[in-house]
């Protein structure tokens, strides 16, 4: 019941095969059996759940509801929910329960979807390895000594092991695409814009995008048909009208033009991790794609680009957690100033507190124009190479990440190494393009994910691509051995 | 690019975080690392290249000045740490 698709789900549910609660039922159920090996979730929310799943079965049985109406999903711990614990993967909010629903878990509850719980991710965001979780790091189904990737490495990893359908993410510098990948699960970045960020906990406003992670690109359409479109309670919100992300998942690939960047198959990437790449879009060639190779020149700037502007932003956004309306305040402050200072302290990780110093220093009186106007103009550079290849080319493919899940520890104590392993999903933030990881096989064990990079606002073409690979491809398909434990 | 242990604490002072001299060492050799990192941007000439802040390059869209929200006093000081009267309560400011 587990492994099915959500339109399969659907059906056997107006079928009666099985009912929501049952659904339900059984995902509680793997949780509580699987899910302390794994600690992908933060918080479970059964009663609600099984309330919720109730509510979708009486809708159902009237003939009524959505696609999503009755299936199970979880929520990255990143998205306010009315009610429901929100920790961010911090300990500054451990207390904090949201007075106000985020607009996508708004969106997908009004759809029928039940929610399971909110699932652990680094803290506000900032990791590529879920290591930097408050509530500790989470593991990766295929290889329990491995990182899942991050930061929305417990969605990653719920939907991996079969703990819920199908989840949401969000996505700064690659943190739905490289846990996907890392996973062997299906992610979507969406364009900048396309997706509301009202209730999403704020790192990077400039960067920030949340996005669908399910087994299938059918599954993402699904959730994507839902999650997107214009909000007015969020400002950056796009006017530009939805496709139906369903309709066109069948259009042959026929003609279809690859990109493939030649930056993205230097140095640093994984020789076995290279084959794999290239023997998917081989499969792309099958039917009926052409592929050349393109370039985006100023990759490599990315990474300064990126380590400026995101840290400049959450240094601005997280000035917020100062321990007077919500979240931690420290113990017995003597004054103002202290309170601010210790709260902070207490409340944020190593990796936050270095984060908002380093974009403290950078918007600081006298460095502004070296560091973040200068971060500021070279995003524009990224942003050409994009629009210049897409000019060229329907679709740009490439790695996600030099390699596959690295092992738990690995890179902790070297600060800029992790940062390195952000290289192939960066720039796609900073131009905010969306862009997928798809699974495109295996190196041993452990999965590898293909990323493909599209124009703005073209997800559907996106999800179109991706749909036609899986079904050629059983890749998408695979289970982690932990998994059929339960 | 590498920066002093006085350079670290006057940057947390500016972003409010109280560091001990044990995380001032551990953060001077961590942000000098990140420092360094993104010290490459100042080889690329940017001469004449508008900065990018938003990439949609969408300008601030405005509403109508009319009230939406309604009055949710006691919902939003339910998470606060410390309320008094209905106020969120913080340490004297003023003798």
């Amino acid at each position: 019941m587990f492994e099915q698709s959500i339109s399969i789900l659907a059906q056997k549910l107006r079928n009666k095969d099985f009912s929501s609660v049952e659904l339900t039922r059984t995902f509680l159920d793997r949780i509580a059996k699987l899910d302390p090996q794994l600690n992908s979730y933060i918080s479970i929310s059964e009663d609600l759940a099984l309330k919720q799943a109730k509510a979708a079965d009486e809708l159902l049985a009237n003939g009524q509801g959505s696609s999503l109406t009755g299936i199970p999903v979880a929520h990255k711990d990143l998205f306010c929910t009315q009610g429901t614990l929100t920790t961010c993967g911090s300990k500054m909010l451990h207390n904090f329960v949201p007075p106000y629903e985020s607009t996508v878990t708004q969106r997908i509850k009004e759809a029928g979807a039940v929610m399971l719980g909110k699932t652990n991710m680094d803290e506000f965001a900032m990791g590529s390895s879920n290591e930097n979780s408050f509530y500790g790091a989470v593991k990766n189904p295929w290889n329990l000594d491995t990182v899942p990737g991050g930061s929305s490495g417990g969605s990653a990893a719920v939907v991996a092991a079969g703990l819920a359908v199908a989840a949401t993410g969000t996505d700064t510098g690659g943190s739905i695409r490289q846990p996907a990948s890392f996973c062997g699960i299906t992610g979507l970045k969406p364009t900048y814009g396309r997706v509301s960020r009202f209730g999403m906990i704020a790192f990077a406003s400039s960067l920030d995008q949340g996005g669908p992670m399910a087994k299938s690109a059918e599954d993402c359409a699904h959730l994507l048909q839902t999650m997107a479109g214009f909000d007015e309670k969020d400002s950056t919100s796009s006017e530009t009208e939805t496709e139906d992300y369903l309709t066109n998942l069948n259009t042959p690939l026929t003609g279809l033009k690859i990109g493939l960047p030649k930056e993205y198959f230097g140095d640093g990437l994984d020789s076995q991790v290279a084959e794999t790449i290239m023997t998917a879009v081989k499969e792309f060639e099958k039917l009926g794609a052409t592929v050349k190779e393109i370039s985006l020149p100023n990759l490599q700037l990315s990474i300064p680009s990126y380590y400026v502007i995101a840290p400049s932003e959450a240094s601005s956004n997280l000035s917020r957690f100062d321990g007077v309306r919500f979240g931690h305040r420290c113990e017995d402050p003597k004054d103002l100033l202290d309170m601010y200072m210790r709260t902070r302290a207490e409340g944020f990780g190593g990796e936050v507190q270095k984060r908002i110093m380093v974009g403290t220093y950078a918007l600081s009186e006298g460095y502004y124009d070296a560091y973040y106007l200068k971060a500021q103009k070279i995003r524009r550079l990224i942003k050409n190479d994009f629009v210049a290849a897409l000019s060229e080319v329907d679709v740009i493919m490439g790695p996600v990440a030099p390699t596959t899940a690295f092992a738990i520890g690995s890179k902790t104590d070297d600060p800029v190494a992790m940062y390195l392993e952000d290289i192939y999903t960066l720039s796609v933030n900073l131009a905010g393009i969306p862009a997928m990881s798809i699974p495109a096989g295996f190196v041993g064990d452990m999965p590898v994910g293909l990323q493909i990079m599209g124009n703005y606002f073209a997800e559907a073409k996106l999800l179109n691509v991706a749909h036609q690979f899986q079904q050629h491809t059983d890749w998408h398909l695979q289970t982690p051995t932990m998994a059929k434990g339960a | 690019m590498s920066i002093d242990k006085q350079d670290v604490l006057k940057i947390a002072h500016l972003a409010r975080l109280a560091l001990n001299e044990e995380d001032a060492v551990q953060y001077q050799h961590s942000l000098s690392s990140v420092l360094s990192l993104v010290e490459q941007m100042q080889s690329v000439n940017t001469d004449g290249v508008e900065p990018l802040s938003n990439p949609l390059e969408m300008t601030q869209r405005l509403r109508e000045d009319v009230v939406t929200e309604s009055n949710r006093r006691e919902e939003f000081l339910a998470n606060a740490p410390q309320t008094e009267a209905g106020l969120f309560l913080v340490p004297k400011v003023i003798d």
